[in-house]
């Protein structure tokens, strides 16, 4: 708007200019701008954001190494072979590392379960089932854990996970389980 | 207590003209049945078992036993009883009579009879009395000597008739063989229906009358008699691990005895019926200790780091038999009953378990594994001499009939469980089903008192 106001002085000055000699008013008018098609404006800047409060997320806590379904700690049986209860080597990783959760988790506690194939007597069999799962409680007391955080016992065959009667169920049953309480 | 008092028939010498019948003494029967149920059985009760005589003895007495003459109809076919009760022993060949009764005061015939082929004749008789009651006799004719050898009359009340025809086969066996008839006496055993339904049962020696103790939807196992009948001890898995559970059959209740961490099993009362053994695991392994029957006092028997379970009694009460891997493999060991060294008692093959010694101490029956079967074998301690007595091929669980003869075991035919009978000499045997599900862990119960 300023060179409008800017023509009109210019304008008017020029009419005082020229002297007092009378002019018609009704002469040309002064230029109306087209303000369409002014040139181009500066827009003002605008005025500067209001600061953005920072909000922190709140951090979720490291996820309970038991709860990864893709961790050491997911996998919680131990198998043996027939008439057995000594740990495979493939195993001892897996009990080393509920060992070490059992130590610096010292308010957890687990039970062993240990279970037999279906073949042979009913208490001989839960007497081989103990010792498996003794056999587990062991390995975990030679990481540190203290025994009166594990309790072993056994269900022989009478809890069989594999319903069939071939060397694939059989396999399946002789097996220690971890359960965490 | 229960008593059997029952009159003696006068002696009756065939072939003579029949004497003028005298008065018959009467006297009171009384016997009590001791089931009762732990829990409501809501379902009916399981149907009888099907006996199925797969082998005779070596020695069979050939005997008639006629059917008992009854006035009108009688709740139970008691000739028909004493038949199938002599012939699930293996000793004894049953000579046809027909279908006519005979009754006890009948002439008899005791040439002819002896011409059909029967050293010995039962015949009998079945009366309502007017209070309801039935009035049965029977007697025993030796047809060879042309001699009576037994009457009695008893007075039994209509629901002890079957257990009217088990003592009346009892003196038939007692008298022929010498031994005391387990006819009288009954078995408990386990039924699984299926992975979350198992039952404790007890039933009658010959499988009828079976009552539900115990109902659960999880594992029970290895029920073992107080020496007086009264008591039912045995592993429930109720609480996601062993237990050892002592139930009073008359009123249901039941106490854990054996509830300590880790796993407790394998119940045996000992014969004085004040203590028992069991196995723990609370002190590191598989041990045997003694403790009272409410669970007092535990006493522990073994020390060493292999397993040592299934403890079981002599009937003098001075011996503990168990099976223990102490040697490498599953063996059967005996140690004094109040704990001290164990000495071997099986040396053949490599795993031999279930140790049951026989009530006169003279056999011991146990499971032996060899190339992958199971059988029971029964050996004679002072001969040492070991029989295989069974036909079949996974056998669990032996158990003696209190009179030393028979051994009741578990095994699996046509991938049923079922139960079976052997008797000790391998020669008479007897296949048990069951209407349904599996039978497992049977027990003989002790002489009715």
């Amino acid at each position: 708007m300023r060179s409008m106001r800017v023509l009109f002085i210019a304008s008017a000055a020029g009419l005082l200019a020229a002297g007092c000699a009378s002019t018609k008013l009704d002469e040309k008018p002064a230029p109306v701008v087209d303000q369409s098609k002014s040139t181009a404006v500066t827009p003002a800047p605008a005025p500067a954001p209001p600061p953005v409060a920072r909000v922190e997320a709140p951090v979720p806590p490291p996820m309970d190494p038991l709860n990864d379904p893709q961790g050491a700690l997911a996998k919680r049986s131990v198998y043996f072979d027939f008439d057995k209860s000594l740990i495979k080597v493939e195993y001892q990783t897996l009990i080393e590392a509920h060992g070490r959760y059992l130590v610096d988790h010292a308010s957890r506690q687990i039970k062993i379960e240990g279970n037999c194939d279906e073949r042979g007597g009913r208490e001989y069999n839960l007497a081989l089932g103990q010792r498996r799962a003794d056999a587990v409680r062991q390995r975990m007391e030679l990481v540190g854990v203290p025994v009166v955080r594990i309790e072993t016992i056994s269900f022989g065959k009478e809890k069989p996970k594999a319903m069939g009667h071939d060397e694939a169920a059989w396999t399946e049953n002789r097996r220690a389980d971890i359960v965490y309480r | 207590m229960n008593r059997l008092m029952a009159g003696h028939l006068p002696s009756y010498n065939a072939p003579a003209m029949p004497k003028p019948r005298p008065r018959p003494t009467r006297v009171v029967h009384v016997l009590a049945l001791l089931i009762a149920l732990a829990a409501a059985a809501t379902r009916p009760s399981w149907a009888q078992m099907t006996v199925e005589i797969t082998g005779v003895g070596s020695q069979q007495y050939p005997i008639a036993v006629a059917a008992f003459k009854a006035e009108g109809s009688a709740p139970q076919d008691i000739g028909a009883i004493v038949r199938a009760d002599l012939s699930r022993s293996g000793q004894f060949r049953m000579i046809d009579t027909g279908d006519s009764p005979i009754a006890e005061d009948e002439r008899v015939d005791l040439i002819q009879w002896r011409a059909r082929g029967a050293d010995t004749l039962v015949v009998g008789s079945v009366s309502r009395l007017a209070d309801g009651r039935f009035d049965v006799r029977y007697r025993l004719y030796d047809s060879v000597k042309g001699t009576q050898l037994d009457g009695l009359a008893y007075v039994s009340p209509a629901a002890e008739m079957r257990l009217t025809a088990h003592r009346i086969a009892d003196r038939i066996y007692e008298k022929l063989t010498g031994d005391k008839g387990v006819f009288a006496t009954r078995i408990a055993y386990i039924v699984q229906f299926s992975p979350t339904a198992y039952e404790l049962q007890i039933a009658d020696a010959d499988g009828a009358n079976s009552q539900t103790a115990l109902r659960s939807r999880e594992p029970i196992i290895s029920p073992a008699w107080s020496p007086d009948g009264s008591l039912l001890a045995y592993v429930s898995f109720e609480s996601h691990k062993p237990v050892v559970y002592v139930h009073t059959l008359a009123t249901g209740a039941r106490r854990a005895v054996a509830n300590f961490r880790g796993s407790n099993s394998a119940p045996a009362f000992a014969p004085d019926g004040k203590n028992m053994a069991v196995v723990l695991t609370k002190d590191g392994n598989s041990e045997i200790y003694l403790i009272g029957i409410d669970g007092s006092s535990p006493r522990r028997l073994t020390f060493n780091d292999a397993i040592d379970t299934e403890p079981h009694f002599s009937s003098d009460g001075a011996w503990i038999y168990f099976t223990s891997d102490r040697g490498g493999g599953p063996q059967i060991y005996r140690m004094p009953a109040s704990g001290g060294e164990a000495q071997r008692i099986t040396f053949n093959g490599d795993y031999n378990i279930s140790p049951r010694i026989s009530p006169d101490g003279r056999l011991l029956a146990y499971v032996s594994r060899r190339n992958d079967l199971f059988q029971i074998e029964v050996l004679d301690i002072e001969l040492a001499q070991e029989l295989t007595v069974t036909d079949t091929v996974k056998d669990e669980s032996p158990s003696f009939a209190p009179n030393g003869r028979l051994l009741l075991y578990a095994t699996e035919v046509g991938g049923r469980g079922i139960l079976a009978l052997a008797s000790t000499d391998g020669r008479a045997r007897a296949r048990i089903t069951g209407p349904s599900g599996d039978i497992r862990e049977p027990c003989w119960g002790p002489f009715a008192k």
